[in-house]
């Protein structure tokens, strides 16, 4: 047996030692940040999104091409917050690839550049699917890439500082068009505020936030937990004395329950591409908003 | 305003205070006055920035309260403001508790209905050890597991599981340490562990879509095969997924035992690859061997005669195995539906000796003995909405060629083909909890037809790790 041994040790060894990468690879667990980090990186890196955008991102596998691509990646790219602490962690200790482990440089959290939102109070499982750092789908605020885009700009200029120079500039380009976007989002959608919204999951804290709606009730009886009748009963109740314009549904997510609460009021269901690709509309960052807010004001007239 | 005169006040005062002023002569006096002057320029000049510069700070303030009136106008609003992440305290304050193991416990139990006699469950023609069977009649604990998992410093991290067995017995399961940096691209791993032996092997029994392990398993690896040595396994640095694993060990479980000799006694050797197909497929296959070897490894047999005897077995063990697994979600997203088709094959020869005792007659021989036998199972897995699963699984063995020597006047080369056929279906109300029906019916012997009713319940307490693909 030991010669066998040793000789396969010896050949990882040199294939180890002999794999070299060209491009910088950046490993992104969801569709928004492998948007911003293809915004900010244009053509010097190579960017690889874990999930697809019509893919509930609590729920992934630790996949066998997951594995294969978090292994050669030069940076880690994590919304954090124990969004992707179902595989994610499991991946990364598969993958064996140090330079990408939490801690190192090559892996970065995007929560850790904006102030979480919704921390529960009571820390139960029987709360449901809570999480426990706070509300992890930052996404909904424009604002929060702005900030999360300045954070991963420094990140890129430290780990790649032969291209500093070229990140930076597309990162001012970036930060200029998305100010610009911003203001003209906030005012497209300043009708919206005050709208009362139903949410089928309760993922959309940041955008309410963002654009001032306000959030009535939940179609999950408790985060994670698929809608039962007794709960959409008693959310048809609380409907009847506190009215609702429409009930936000993401891409991903069965909008059956949706329907069902929409045959019985008069409500609209508003399908929202939670991340960038969740519609055909939201093909890019930019997009990815312009739609939502589109849709947001369809759902209100 | 306000600032205007009260400078002024204050130079007022200034003057009045002054000790010498009012016997002064003119000559000081205009001194004295040219000093005021100089003094009031000096004040002016100060005012007029203080002015400016409050100008300035009550228009941003006028701005940012637009700005948050703008944001605000909702009940969740504070925190939007804040300019740095709030920090989570928690952790911080926890003192010395803030370092502890993410601790796991799992409640698994079951209740049973088996036709047969579980003491006389034998698959025909295999010399088993390790744990087969379906386990007790009735109701019983299953096997509990309580779990510790932390990283020790920047270096290491480790893993304990213990389990629990229905007979009040604490057992480990796995115990063992990472390296986390690797070497090379390696990640070593020490301590006992599940191998990376197959495709099932390394996943724990709480994890498995059926209550009880695939006959193969059973019949040539004695349940789940345990290594107590160390594992290097190294993911190719390329798109396709390729993963290399070396496991050396003690030859301490089934189908070695321990030998009381230095050096390894057992080598796993495995690869997988695996990779995606679409949006909506996954799938991984692999190959591993196993070398083992034994020393008076015991099995309870059946002689011609119809008596209890036992088999010890001392030699050498080679076995291969080729896996599979198949996932299908729509869009790779399993909430809604899922699917998996998963198969494993085993082969395994075993060459050396094996000493026969009847104590019943009292009768002991040794002799020649090397065997050829191989087992495969194919599972299909359905979730046909959310929460609902069931599965239907079928495991074939096949007792190969025997050979027993001369002990051939004592046991017998069966020359049949255990096999069982199960379905059940589980519903899966959160990742945490899980209830489970299974029937089976069990052919392990000519005469031995076992009907197997399980129910099962598994719950998940405190840190929920991720599982492997």
């Amino acid at each position: 047996m030991r010669p066998i041994f040793r000789f396969i040790v010896l050949a990882w060894l040199a294939a180890a030692c002999g794999a070299a990468h060209a491009a910088f690879n950046i490993f992104a667990t969801v569709p928004e940040w492998g948007a911003l980090a293809q915004e900010l990186g244009g053509d010097k890196v190579r960017v690889y999104t874990a999930t697809s955008p019509l893919q509930d991102p609590h729920h992934v596998q630790a996949k066998p091409s997951l594995i294969a691509r978090a292994r050669t990646a030069d940076l880690v790219v994590a919304t954090g917050a124990e969004l992707e602490v179902g595989w994610l962690p499991l991946v990364l200790q598969q993958a064996g690839n140090d330079k990408v482990q939490p801690g190192a440089p090559g892996y970065f959290e995007a929560t850790s550049a904006v102030a979480l939102l919704g921390k529960p109070t009571r820390l139960d499982r029987g709360e449901g699917d809570v999480h426990p750092q706070g509300d992890p789908h930052i996404q909904g605020d424009p604002r929060n890439i702005a900030k999360v885009a300045a954070a991963l700009e420094q990140r890129l200029e430290q780990l790649d500082a032969s291209n500093a120079s070229y990140y930076k500039a597309r990162y001012e380009q970036f930060s200029a068009r998305w100010t610009a976007a911003i203001a003209k989002w906030a005012q497209e959608a300043a009708p919206l505020e005050g709208t009362h919204v139903v949410v089928q999951h309760k993922g959309f804290t940041y955008l309410e936030g963002w654009l001032g709606l306000v959030e009535v009730a939940a179609l999950e009886p408790k985060p994670g937990m698929e809608p039962t009748t007794s709960h959409l009963a008693q959310v048809l109740s609380i409907l009847q004395h506190d009215p609702a314009r429409m009930v936000l549904v993401a891409a991903y997510q069965s909008p059956q329950a949706s329907e069902w609460l929409a045959q019985r009021t008069k409500i609209h269901v508003v399908s929202l591409p939670f991340t960038v690709g969740g519609t055909d509309g939201a093909k890019d960052l930019f997009a990815f908003y312009e739609d939502t807010v589109q849709r947001l004001l369809k759902g209100a007239a | 305003m306000h600032t205007r005169m009260l400078v002024a006040g204050a130079s007022a005062l200034a003057i009045l205070a002054a000790p010498h002023a009012r016997a002064a002569s003119d000559a000081d006096l205009e001194a004295i006055r040219a000093q005021i002057q100089s003094l009031r320029q000096d004040y002016d000049a100060r005012i007029h920035a203080l002015e400016e510069r409050l100008k300035a700070a009550e228009k941003e303030a006028a701005q940012a309260k637009a700005q948050a009136a703008q944001a605000a106008a909702v009940p969740a609003p504070v925190a939007q403001a804040a300019p740095a992440p709030a920090p989570t305290p928690t952790t911080a304050t926890r003192g010395l508790a803030a370092f502890n193991p993410a601790i796991s416990a799992i409640l698994n139990g079951t209740y049973a209905n088996l036709s047969r006699d579980p003491n006389q469950w034998h698959m025909a023609g295999f010399l088993e050890g390790g744990e087969s069977g379906p386990g007790r009649r009735g109701f019983s604990l299953g096997e509990s597991e309580l779990g510790f998992q932390a990283n020790v410093d920047p270096l290491f991290s480790g893993n304990l599981i213990f389990s629990i067995t229905p007979e009040d017995t604490v057992s480990v399961e796995e115990a063992y340490g990472i390296y986390k940096p690797g070497i090379a691209g390696m990640v070593p791993k020490f301590g006992r562990f599940f191998s990376g032996l197959g495709y099932l092997n390394e996943q724990h029994n709480h994890v498995w879509d059926f209550t009880d392990a695939p006959l193969v398993y059973q019949a040539l690896l004695g349940g789940q095969y345990q290594t107590n040595g160390m594992q290097l396994t190294w993911v190719a640095p390329i798109d396709q997924f390729l993963e290399l694993g070396a496991e050396i060990g003690n030859s301490d479980s089934y189908p070695g035992n321990d030998r009381n000799r230095n050096g390894a006694g057992s080598g796993v050797l495995f690869a997988r690859v695996g990779g995606d197909v679409g949006d909506s497929n996954s799938w991984q296959a692999g190959v591993s061997y196993l070398h083992s070897g034994a020393r008076s490894r015991e099995s309870a047999v059946a002689d011609l005669f119809g008596n209890d005897a036992t088999a010890s077995f001392t030699g050498h063990s080679d076995l291969w195995n080729a896996n599979f697994v198949w996932k299908w979600a729509p869009h790779g997203d399993p909430h809604y539906r899922n699917f998996k088709l998963q198969g494993e094959y085993m082969w395994r020869k075993e060459d050396g000796d094996l000493a026969y005792f009847s104590p019943s007659i009292a009768l002991a021989s040794e002799a020649s003995y090397s065997s050829r036998q191989s087992g495969a199972y194919l599972q299909a897995i359905y979730q046909f909405m959310p929460l609902w699963r069931v599965g239907l699984r079928y495991d074939w063995l096949d007792a190969g060629s025997v050979d027993y020597g001369a002990n051939s006047a004592f046991l017998a080369d069966p020359s049949f083909h255990p096999r069982r056929a199960t379905a059940m279906i589980d519903w899966t109300p959160s990742e945490f909890s899980r209830v489970r029906v299974q029937f089976g019916q069990a052919k392990l012997a000519p005469n031995f037809t076992d009907n197997e009713l399980f129910v099962q319940y598994i719950l998940s307490l405190g840190a929920h790790g991720a599982h492997i693909f």
